[in-house]
């Protein structure tokens, strides 16, 4: 507790204490009073100070301002049990609220702690402690074990494990060696490394992150924004109707002490608080899971877009595959499987185009030195001189261009000709496989009330259709161009229910523009694309599927909080008034209505936390 | 340009609403929020003068609840 609250707990005992001594001199009507204005004022100092300083400056119908109207109203008719009961019990209630909402706001900070405090930076063979922003490019830090890597930088000395979690909610270490990436925020556990400086800190992971998540919170959801203005308008139009209940029924059947009691009822519930907290609330803890879990949410606005979220478009590679090209077969008559990837490898290890690294990787033998006149046709292959034979790698048109008879086949996967002396010596498959849990992770998101999964792909129809039957993909559209993407995303958004929302998943290399053009656009493994992270509504931290089911599902829990709190708490406080308006209602109930209801909405949206 | 501030003592979201609503009709103010949870402002303007302006988002917060602080040295 802060001091403030403490403070408050300690007027709230004292005023207790009183308001119990007076029922013991109930025969005693002036010590009552007495005793009873004392616990009033101890308890109400506060709020009918604030509430004369408002008026003074032309704030009414603020929530403490009607608080001591209602009170007041309550002495003026005698009922002086019942004002500092209001009193009291109002405080008590804003008490819970307060440590309430403190708490949620600690847990999540808590959860962004990701923040380093310092960097140890190298100079002139010394090591100083530095603020993390006077970092420059090029810089050399030293990060010593349990402390935070405090930028994105490159190792270039030491190895360690990292400790991840803060960052992707992934709780097996990461290995990392001198030569890797790694990214600030994560801390490291075991050896000492020197890190070279390749971002600084306002450009690197950490600060991005946090500057999401705070300004998540200024995106808002339609529900939210609906409740900020119904509170507008709800607090004037209860008070004016109070004053109406006071004054009206009085004229006509008499008893204007009774109606007056009536309309202070009134007045306790017109205070907006309960309302406008409880919606924004649980976005904000529903955005706290998120990030605990790895996954930044930018605005409560995609959490209700998620949750009615039923058609889900994915990239391909990269995204339902590994995007690492792997040889899976290799046919040759005229050379042994080794032989022909000898051959092609010796070449290959000059491009750095996936497909020949992947070739370069299946081969494990040794490298000749006798290759001459390398040169790489760019989109086709590449063609050499390997111990004066003429070697061509390359693709069909590349065969065909030579004059090389390649015989027909229909085999899934990129396929990679290999021609000696100009005659045809055998072909290499190359394909890019599965993620081992896209299966599950896709029959997952069905399970969450995703009824239609697609995909789109800039490769061949073969290997598109080959992914799309292994994992169960209703629909595939396949040799799109990163702009034909888009068109195809527009022709689905098109044909959707108006109620329902497209996701669109992808790993940000080159689909930038389908990401932000998608209802709600998911970036997967964000951490090496900038592009992705500002054109995603959503950002994987790792490339694991299956956090997309899960946000998915989190999303659908933040909605029914929201909902629940917001049926809550405007049932409660309707049903109050309407209670009062025919007299069953008193002001403790009001109060309930009022405070209470605010505490169990705080702590219905908290259980988002868990 | 937009600029983040702590803020301090915003006791209760409805306040924070009005605060905001407030600093949104402020002249050059493009954008405003003020964010109960975080107890930070943020500030989209294209006014020149801010110590004025830092004046007058003050005393639009001063007039909802006359404990809040901000801290515009960041």
């Amino acid at each position: 507790m802060t001091k403030k609250q403490k403070c408050v707990l300690l007027k709230i005992i004292l005023s207790g204490i009183l308001l119990v001594i007076s029922f013991f001199v109930e025969k005693n009507f002036y010590v009552r009073i007495a005793i009873l204005t004392t616990s009033y004022f101890v308890i109400g100092f506060d709020v009918l100070k604030k509430s004369l300083r408002n008026i003074l400056k032309g704030q009414i119908f603020d929530e403490k301002f009607l608080m001591m109207i209602a009170t007041f109203g309550a002495f003026s008719i005698g009922e002086y049990n019942e004002a500092v009961f209001v009193m009291l019990f109002y405080q008590v209630g804003e008490l819970f609220e307060n440590i309430a909402v403190g708490k949620s706001r600690k847990s999540i900070s808590e959860l962004m702690a990701i923040c380093p405090e310092y960097a140890n930076i190298e100079q002139e063979g010394k090591v100083v402690a530095v603020d993390p922003e006077e970092l420059l490019v090029g810089d050399v830090i030293v990060v010593k074990p349990g402390e935070k890597i405090p930028v994105d930088g490159c190792i270039i000395d030491g190895e360690s494990s990292l400790d991840t979690a803060n960052l992707t909610g992934e709780s097996v270490p990461r290995f990392v060696a001198k030569g890797d990436s790694v990214i600030s925020g994560c801390i490291n556990i075991e050896g000492v490394l020197r890190i070279r400086v390749e971002k600084e800190f306002s450009n690197s992971t950490v600060s991005k992150i946090l500057e999401m998540v705070e300004n998540a919170s200024s995106k808002k959801s339609v529900s939210e924004a609906f409740i900020t203005k119904f509170a507008k308008y709800y607090t004037p139009v209860v008070v004016i109707f109070a004053f109406l209940l006071a004054v009206v029924p009085p004229i006509v059947f008499g008893e204007w002490q009774e109606w007056l009691k009536r309309a202070l009822v009134f007045l306790v519930v017109s205070c907006p608080c309960a309302l406008v907290i409880s919606v924004p609330l649980s976005f904000f803890c529903g955005i706290g899971k998120a990030s605990k879990n790895g996954v930044l949410i930018k605005g409560s606005n995609y959490i209700e877009a998620l949750s009615k979220c039923d058609t889900v478009v994915f990239d391909k590679t990269g995204t339902l595959t590994k995007g690492v090209f792997e040889v899976t077969k290799v046919f040759s008559d005229k050379y042994s499987k080794e032989e022909l990837l000898n051959i092609a490898a010796h070449g290959e290890k000059y491009s750095n185009h996936p497909v020949a690294v992947s070739i370069c990787k299946a081969y494990s033998g040794k490298y000749e030195t006798n290759i001459t006149n390398v040169t790489e046709i760019s989109g086709k292959g590449i063609k050499y001189v390997l111990n004066d034979a003429e070697v061509l790698v390359g693709n069909r048109a590349l065969m065909l261009e030579k004059g090389v008879f390649v015989p027909k086949n229909t085999y899934s996967g990129t396929l990679v000709y290999v021609a000696v002396k100009n005659c045809y010596a055998g072909c290499i498959v190359v394909e890019d496989s599965v993620k081992e849990n896209a299966k599950t992770a896709l029959e997952d998101m069905r399970n969450c009330g995703i009824s239609k999964e697609i995909m789109l792909s800039g490769d061949n129809r073969i290997v598109a259709e080959n992914v799309c039957n292994k994992l169960g993909i209703d629909a595939v559209e396949s040799e799109l161009l990163p702009s034909e993407k888009v068109t195809a995303l527009e022709k689905i958004i098109e044909k959707k229910k108006k109620s329902k929302t497209v996701a669109y998943v992808g790993d940000g290399v080159n689909d930038a523009p389908v990401l932000s053009r998608a209802d709600v656009g998911i970036a997967m493994g964000a951490m090496g694309s900038d592009a992705a992270v500002e054109a995603a509504d959503i950002v994987l931290m790792d490339d694991r599927i299956e956090k997309i089911s899960f946000v998915i599902r989190l999303s659908k829990k933040t909605m029914a909080i929201v909902k629940q709190n917001v049926v809550f708490a405007l049932g409660i406080k309707f049903l109050v008034m309407v209670f009062s308006l025919f007299g069953f209602s008193n002001m403790w109930l009001a109060v309930f209505a009022d405070v209470g209801v605010a505490f169990i909405a705080i702590i219905n949206a908290m259980r988002l936390m868990r | 340009m937009i600029k983040k501030y702590n803020m301090e003592n915003v006791d209760c979201a409805n306040c924070a609403a009005k605060m905001e609503e407030g600093i949104k009709k402020l002249e050059g103010v493009n954008d405003a929020r003020v964010n109960f949870l975080t107890q930070k402002l943020v500030l989209d303007t294209e006014r020149e003068d801010m110590d004025v302006l830092f004046d007058e988002v003050m005393k639009v917060c001063k007039k909802v609840d006359g404990d809040v602080e901000i801290d515009f040295q960041r």
